[in-house]
């Protein structure tokens, strides 16, 4: 399959760009709703408006009311998504939780898939604990109790957590916190008691909570999955997170150069436009190249995890920390090109930083992904 | 089946049943390439037969038309082709200047008659042509070359000195850019080509810090070259160099496969084992970019199959590809230690580590230096002012 869009991907594409430039540019949403200090940290209307574009379903199978596409088609909502700054459930309820459900009871999905296509519901992964992503630690147990489970333990970085209809949570069943074997994966519904939210604004003004789970009791429906063998489904509820997020994060990449190369053209000093001097256009270059580069990755590992390959794996790690990368050179080099200007609230180019940030850490940043990939290459 | 699925399977039984396997293990060295040519002396039976085989099927040049030697393969066919003979490491039968540079111009730029007659001998490997680019004095600034060739009715006597001028030693032909009007700097080049033993052509190699020595001067003494032999018309081949480059920044980009595209760390695990953590981190975010960069010549050949690639990314694609394995060299040199130091032993087959590491400067220098590289991106993708 050659790696560009094909046809349809490529209406797609044109579609939600002028879509999401429009309903969800970053004085529309981002800045309104920071400034405001709006608690959930998404506006419902725009979530409303994705779902009647059909973007809420785009990774819900045909048969649950959705399109049945892949990650390709919900990267190129992603990377408007990121190229925005637009505040969105999409890659936490559409890409995360429905790739989590796709393998859940026809009950588990009746419950949360219809909400998902109307624009209704949100739904957040609950997996890290403590500041750094370490998915092969898993401490949150899930003891059984009666014909159900209890959840003792503390989740951090939950995005969109506070106002989720349902949590995915990640918790151990059996064995040791570090065994491979022994993670459930469960749906967990907002209103269980016993679930405190500690929800804390981000850098980059997104909302995540910290969760603790104090008994909270759940029913042996919740499961998804197979209790004690949720590794392997955890495994690819990351890898479709993972792909997303470094689809966003190509789209603050080439946002924040998009600004950061049109400033290069207006501002003057010493009597010249900056973009004439050689010292920022070969940057600039430089810059460019990486971009392009961490594209070709994430339609490239897009496309492995769409067909099924083996290689995914390797190439998620390879085109999120790729992506992380580039986008982090592309938002320093925006914000140092800018000069004073790029320190000021005034200006985007330090919103772009403050995303990039946020995402690199989500889902494992640059080195958690570079020690993956030496472990799956066997090294 | 799609006819693609068809397509593939016919292409893995017939790699199965033809290529042999001696030509399925790794290039280890310079003899293991098939460069083809008049004096080109095979080094052993099976890398002939397999030269012979894709002649005959038009893959040494798959996506060329059947009527100028290729097998007519449309973009979707070529990657197969390319694909299914990585899969099975199989080498490439035919490695040319002619395939990689001098061909796509001539698809463009050439006559029927001279798309007969080049292209076929340089798909069936019986010419094996250089380049005549670089001048003494007219390296990055190529468009300040010198070289002239007279006017003399029905043909141009040619004088001067080109340098860097790969493998000219070994060369039947050469396409060489030869001033054809002092009076105009870009429209006064012409794009001629001719054969190497015409009398007054001579070369002389350089020595490399690798201790080899690809490159050479080039002299042009009183050369004749027939008015047939121009490529474009005369006085703009300036065009014809330029859409030329493209294609060498692409080859020496490595987008096209090979071993400059792949991840090293398991290599160098395998090898020596790697004990020590800040090595191993090198080599992940070494391979990291490699990857990533394998990923970006595949997206690169698809779209430019299909005029999707912006027409200057072959530069970026060379700047990108000649800097990655400059780290690539580094990074095997230094997880070699002092093994990788050796300069003839029979270990290190002749310090083919060091030469390598060596060879590698030469990249972001050959067919347009990594400065270069970067000033034609921020001129032509990024539109930067005054560049």
């Amino acid at each position: 399959m050659p790696l560009y869009h094909t046809e349809d991907q490529a209406m797609l594409a044109e579609t939600v760009t002028g879509f999401i430039a429009d309903e969800g540019a970053i004085k529309a949403q981002l800045r309104r709703l920071r400034d405001a200090d709006d608690a959930a940290g998404y506006d419902p209307k725009l979530w409303k408006q994705f779902a009647e574009m059909g973007l809420t379903g785009i990774c819900v199978a045909e048969t649950d009311g959705g399109l049945g596409l892949g990650h390709v088609e919900a990267g190129i909502v992603l990377r408007e998504v990121g190229r925005n700054l637009t505040p969105s459930p999409f890659l936490s309820t559409a890409v995360i939780g429905a790739t989590a459900l796709a393998h859940a009871s026809d009950d588990l999905k009746g419950r949360y898939l219809p909400g998902i296509v109307a624009g209704d519901s949100v739904l957040a992964l609950a997996l890290d604990e403590g500041a750094k992503h370490r998915p092969e630690r898993i401490a949150v147990k899930a003891e059984r109790a009666g014909n159900g489970f209890r959840l003792t333990g503390r989740k951090d970085f939950v995005v969109y957590g506070a106002t989720a209809d349902a949590l995915i949570v990640a918790a151990r069943t059996s064995g040791s916190d570090r065994d491979a074997d022994g993670v459930t994966l469960f749906a967990v519904p907002r209103d269980a008691a016993g679930i405190g939210h500690n929800a804390v604004r981000l850098v980059d003004s997104s909302i995540a909570s910290h969760v603790t789970f104090d008994g909270v009791e759940i029913d042996g429906g919740t499961v998804i999955g197979e209790v004690d063998g949720g590794r392997a489904l955890l495994n690819t509820v990351l890898n479709a997170g993972r792909i997303g997020a470094a689809a966003e994060l190509t789209g603050v990449g080439s946002g924040a150069f998009a600004i950061t190369t049109a400033y290069l053209k207006v501002r003057k000093q010493f009597g010249k436009l900056i973009g004439e001097f050689q010292a920022l256009q070969h940057r600039a270059a430089h810059l460019y190249a990486e971009l392009e580069i961490a594209d070709a990755a994430v339609i490239k590992a897009q496309q492995l995890l769409d067909g099924g390959s083996a290689q995914a794996d390797l190439m998620v790690s390879v085109a999120k920390a790729k992506a992380t990368m580039a986008t982090n050179l592309a938002v320093r080099e925006g914000v140092q090109m800018h000069g004073g200007v790029g320190m000021t609230d005034e200006y985007d180019i330090g919103l772009y930083m403050k995303r990039d940030r946020a995402l690199a850490e989500f889902l494992g940043d640059a080195s958690y992904h570079a020690d993956r990939v030496a472990t799956l290459s066997g090294y | 089946m799609t006819d693609l699925d068809t397509f593939r399977a016919e292409i893995r039984a017939w790699l199965e049943a033809n290529c042999p396997a001696e030509m399925r293990k790794p290039v280890q060295d310079e003899d293991d390439v098939c460069w083809g040519g008049r004096n080109f002396v095979f080094k052993s039976a099976a890398q002939k037969q397999w030269l012979d085989v894709c002649v005959a099927k038009g893959y040494t040049v798959p996506d060329w038309p059947q009527a100028y030697g290729g097998a007519g393969m449309n973009p979707a066919q070529a990657k197969i082709w390319r694909e299914e003979l990585a899969r099975i490491g199989g080498r490439p039968p035919l490695s040319s200047f002619g395939i990689w540079m001098l061909g796509p111009a001539l698809l463009k730029f050439g006559t029927e008659d001279q798309k007969v007659h080049y292209l076929g001998q340089i798909a069936r490997g019986e010419i094996r042509w250089c380049q005549g680019y670089s001048e003494p004095g007219s390296g990055s600034d190529l468009v300040s070359l010198q070289t002239f060739g007279e006017d003399r009715g029905d043909h141009w006597v040619v004088n001067g000195q080109k340098i860097w001028t790969s493998y000219a030693n070994k060369a039947d032909w050469i396409f060489c850019l030869v001033r054809t009007d002092k009076a105009n700097k870009y429209q006064g080049i012409s794009f001629l080509l001719f054969d190497m033993t015409t009398p007054g052509v001579s070369t002389r190699p350089i020595k490399l810090i690798s201790g080899n020595s690809p490159f050479c001067e080039t002299f042009f003494d009183n050369v004749v070259v027939p008015k047939a032999q121009i490529v474009g018309e005369l006085n703009r081949g300036w065009d014809v160099a330029k859409y030329l480059l493209g294609h060498e920044r692409e080859m020496i980009s490595g987008a096209g496969g090979g071993e400059r595209l792949n991840a090293i760390g398991a290599v160098v695990n395998r090898q020596g084992g790697i004990d020590n953590p800040v090595l191993r981190a090198d080599l992940a975010l070494f391979d990291i970019d490699a990857l990533a960069f394998a990923a970006m010549g595949e997206k690169f050949l698809d779209e430019a199959k299909v005029g999707k690639a912006h027409p200057a990314q072959p530069n970026m694609m060379k700047y990108s590809g000649t800097e990655l394995n400059k780290r690539r060299h580094e990074l095997l040199m230094a997880a070699g230690g002092s093994t990788a130091l050796e300069w003839d032993s029979a270990e290190t087959r002749g310090g083919a580590p060091s030469r390598g590491w060596l060879r590698t400067k030469a990249n972001s220098i050959e067919g347009g230096t990594s400065e270069v590289m970067l000033n034609v991106v921020a001129k032509r993708i990024l539109d930067l002012p005054g560049a």
